[in-house]
């Protein structure tokens, strides 16, 4: 068997603040195999962004971080590879698309602009008209026909839904095989945020590129992805794929996030007392669901 | 517009609620109750204040600022005569201030939290923190007197005379093609315009560092983050320019204070600019010269504003693309 | 609490600031017990120790007419820091409430007071200052107003802008809805949350206050002698270097040095506040 896309192991994040060493991931475990859409869901703060953001060695720059555990991106150690070798990898290799779009580009810059620097991390002095078409290709896939207007706009000029497109088609025009999307499109209306994760849908499956999914929304979490994990306070809590998780949920918290679903005002996020046997139930892994690899 | 009126009539405001009548201390105490009363009426000083205001106005519009009671000369021919060297010392100050000022900053955010941003904050505080006389003269018994790298005071050495085109010194010497001319003006003006500088390139650092801090926060630097880029590309390429937008505005009020400061700087180094002559026409309260000076420092300042509007408009497409005038 | 010393004390930057501060405040407020010659604050000549260079028991030297140096500049402190207080005392309310009043009803009000703060904001402050104090006699109380004159807009716009967007916010439209009173909002709702700002610029504008008098009174336009003050200590100085160097130095490191805490601490207490520049 090859090995997965993206493995993480026992993962532990601290961050030194006033009052000392405040751990924030508690040895959390998850892969992705190629072109498998994975979603890591959890509430804010439950540790699934930063797990994201360890993943680009993004928070490893961050002078008060301390970062323990394996993370394996197509069988290579990411902390044995050189700066220089990590480096190369993002917006390459991988990539990411964030929660708002409008603010994720750079307002001073046309989109087409920004396009060429991105598709210039992959073939270096790439030209302004390789560029182009470059781009208007990738436009197309995201369903966007007049690329020449939509190149030469800035972000503020085009609507949020139309930014988190011009998003998802710049992430993926370096054909990268792991995207990682941080809750896409919670910014935007659910109609459009839906339409948009379909385009994104259809667009990984056809590229075969494994998709991280991180997200607080369960109704969308059950549209998209194969495989769920669930993140509570630092640690996973149950692992099943998405048909068998929203079947039955066991983990107690997986189970209180879900009924917490239809209750768009009223109630919110749950909350498990952390006394209660509940908080402390082990995780639940569904059958067939183990970690490649763990503990070897 | 509005607020150009509007100055003119707090400046004409201020000149005219001086304590004791003008026309009898230009005079002196010599002077004959006939001559007052004929200098009274040649400065309209018995009309009510709105006709005062009118005729001033009248006479502005016509370029004229009437006269000088202390040099006895139109004051617009003086200011004329002493405006250039004050320019040319706050030009190639603010020069130093972008050029300086701005990197420094952008270093001190690239490497914020190192040493090399303590140091940073540290020296731009520390500029930010005199006046800049007291630069003035550190610098001046440092590298004037202790290390004679400098000339200790003037514009350009008695010597060499230059024909007076532009009133600029340093490009008149350009345009007489005397190359030994133009060395000497620049060794004159250096202390001089870093002295006045060092407070600005401490504030465009200090600025220059907080919006490109800021800037750092937002979701488009870590995107490109995300992306791979080098962060000595991100801090120059993807950062700087959206934290010019708000930096750029306060260089410009710098600028004022650079004009301003001028006045201090100029007295040290006794550097024949506006310094001498607004502190002479004030200690001899100058109606006249008093109000011309101050419109056209304040003249200057509007234009460096509208300039920086300008460029705020041509690096912040948001304001360029909505089409209105900044 | 813990978290203030936290962030005070991990950058030490603050700490020297506090220090700085600490020392001017304190040596000013008992410059008559600290300072070695409390009588050459005035008009005392000894013609005998005249121009002498610092040595004991004058650290820092003697100007012209014999006076100990070091004395004049914590005395000359004193009135500087006297000076900042009561600008700042008058031209702070004067500023915020021409700020919140634009600020927070709009209209031709704001667009009245804002032009008339524009204008004021359009002349260089030290200019500004400067033609005042042309007109009216050089003294102490003239000088405040000259210096209170230029500092209020200031304060205006910083509080404009933030009452502004705080209008904006859901508590003061609450505070609208359950019909509260005008002033009630301008000072109670809207005021408190403008407070970290305003306190952070007044900590730094201490510094600029004694920057700016000792620059009026540099150009021999502000506090007249014999009264001592660090600006005339440095003009008066200048003419003497470099063999007199400690008449300049002494006087304009003093200006430096206070400057210098009053702004550390005003960076400390923006990032302790969390208020943006």
């Amino acid at each position: 068997m090859t090995s997965p896309t993206l493995r993480i192991d026992d993962l532990r994040l601290s961050f030194r603040t006033w009052r000392g060493l405040t751990e924030v991931l508690h040895g959390v475990s998850l892969h992705i195999r190629k072109g498998e859409r994975v979603a890591l869901v959890g509430e804010s703060g439950s540790g699934k962004s930063v797990t994201a953001r360890i993943v680009l060695g993004l928070l490893q720059e961050l002078k008060s971080s301390r970062i323990d555990g394996v993370v394996e991106f197509e069988g290579r150690d990411l902390e044995k590879l050189s700066a220089a070798e990590r480096h190369k990898l993002r917006g390459t290799k991988m990539s990411m698309i964030f929660q708002d779009p409008t603010t994720a580009l750079n307002p001073v810059y046309t989109i087409g602009m920004q396009f060429r620097e991105v598709l210039g991390r992959r073939v270096k002095g790439i030209s302004q008209r390789q560029a182009r078409d470059v781009a208007t290709a990738a436009l197309a896939d995201v369903s966007i026909r007049d690329a020449d207007r939509i190149l030469a706009s800035y972000p503020f000029q085009l609507s949020g839904g139309m930014n988190q497109r011009v998003m998802i088609a710049m992430a993926l025009a370096n054909e990268p095989s792991l995207l990682i999307a941080d809750e896409p499109g919670t910014a935007l209306d659910v109609t459009v945020q839906a339409q948009t994760l379909q385009l994104m849908r259809a667009l990984v499956e056809r590229h075969q590129t494994a998709v991280l999914f991180i997200s607080h929304n369960l109704g969308v979490v059950r549209e998209f992805a194969d495989r769920v994990y669930v993140i509570y306070k630092g640690r996973i809590v149950e692992h099943g794929t998405a048909v068998g998780l929203f079947a039955d949920p066991r983990h107690p918290y997986t189970r209180a996030l879900m009924e917490a679903v239809p209750h768009i005002t009223g109630g919110g996020i749950p909350e498990i007392d952390e006394e209660s046997a509940a908080f402390s139930a082990p995780m639940a892994v569904h059958e067939g669901c183990a970690e490649p690899g763990a503990s070897a | 517009m509005i607020v150009l009126i509007g100055v003119s009539m707090l400046i004409f405001a201020i000149a005219r609620v001086i304590p004791g009548d003008p026309a009898r201390i230009a005079l002196g105490p010599n002077a004959t109750a006939e001559q007052v009363a004929d200098l009274r009426e040649k400065l309209h000083l018995n009309a009510p204040v709105v006709v005062q205001y009118g005729i001033f106005l009248r006479d502005l519009f016509h370029g004229d600022l009437g006269q000088s009671l202390y040099t006895n000369r139109a004051v617009t021919t003086d200011i004329a005569q002493f405006l250039p060297a004050t320019l040319e010392l706050v030009f190639v100050s603010g020069f130093m201030m972008i050029v300086l000022g701005l990197p420094l900053g952008v270093l001190s955010a690239r490497y914020r939290g190192r040493w090399i941003d303590t140091a940073i904050r540290l020296v731009s505080l520390l500029g930010v923190s005199a006046p800049s006389f007291v630069w003035a003269v550190i610098f001046m018994l440092l590298f004037a007197f202790y290390l004679p790298i400098f000339p200790i005071a003037g514009q350009i050495s008695d010597t060499i005379k230059l024909p007076a085109v532009t009133g600029f010194v340093m490009i008149d010497a350009l345009i007489a093609g005397n190359l030994a001319a133009f060395f000497d003006a620049l060794r004159h003006i250096i202390l001089p315009a870093f002295s006045l500088a060092l407070a600005g390139i401490g504030q465009a650092a200090r600025l220059t560092r907080s919006s490109m801090v800021e800037t750092y926060e937002k979701p488009f630097i870590e995107m490109a983050r995300s992306y791979g880029f080098m962060e000595s590309r991100i801090a120059s390429h993807f950062a700087l320019r959206p934290s010019l937008i708000p930096s750029l505005t306060v260089i410009g009020l710098d600028f004022a204070a650079l004009l301003a400061n001028a006045f201090l700087v100029e007295q040290v180094f006794a550097w024949p600019g506006l310094s001498r002559y607004g502190v002479q026409v004030i200690l001899r309260k100058d109606l006249n010269a008093i109000v011309g000076t101050v419109l056209v420092i304040s003249a200057m300042f509007l234009i460096v504003n509208i300039v920086v509007d300008l460029l705020i408009a041509f690096i912040n497409p948001r304001i360029r693309l909505s089409q209105r005038p900044a | 609490m813990r978290r203030a010393l936290f962030i005070l004390l991990r950058n030490p930057l603050s700490l020297i600031g506090i220090i700085l501060v600490a020392v001017v405040v304190l040596s000013a407020l008992s410059a008559d017990f600290l300072t070695p010659f409390p009588a050459d604050r005035g008009a005392a000549v000894h013609f005998e120790l005249a121009n002498q260079p610092p040595d004991w028991p004058h650290i820092f030297g003697t100007d012209l007419v014999g006076r100990d140096l070091f004395s004049r500049i914590i005395f000359a402190y004193r009135i500087s820091l006297f000076l900042g207080v009561v600008v700042l005392a008058i031209a702070v309310p004067v500023g915020v409430t021409i700020g919140l009043v634009a600020g927070y009803f709009g209209g031709w009000i704001e667009f009245l007071l804002m032009r008339i703060t524009d204008v004021f904001l359009s002349i260089p402050p030290l200019v500004l200052a400067m033609s005042i104090m042309g007109v009216l006699a050089p003294t102490l109380t003239n000088g405040m107003l000259a210096v209170t004159a230029m500092w209020w807009p200031w304060y205006t716009r910083l509080v404009y802008n933030l009452a502004r967007s705080e209008k904006e916010e859901g508590y003061v439209l609450a505070a609208e809805i359950i019909g509260a009173s005008k002033p009630h909002i301008l000072f109670r709702e809207i005021l408190p949350n403008c407070v970290p700002a305003i306190l952070t610029k007044m900590t730094l504008d201490m510094g600029f206050v004694i920057l700016i008098v000792s620059s009026l009174s540099f150009l021999g336009l502000g506090v007249q002698p014999p009264t001592p003050d660090l600006g005339s200590m440095v003009a008066e100085g200048a003419g003497y270097m470099p063999d007199s160097w400690w008449l300049t130095v002494f006087p304009g490191l003093a200006i430096l040095f206070a400057v210098f805490g009053f702004n550390l601490l005003g960076d400390a207490l923006r990032e302790l506040l969390g208020v943006e520049q």
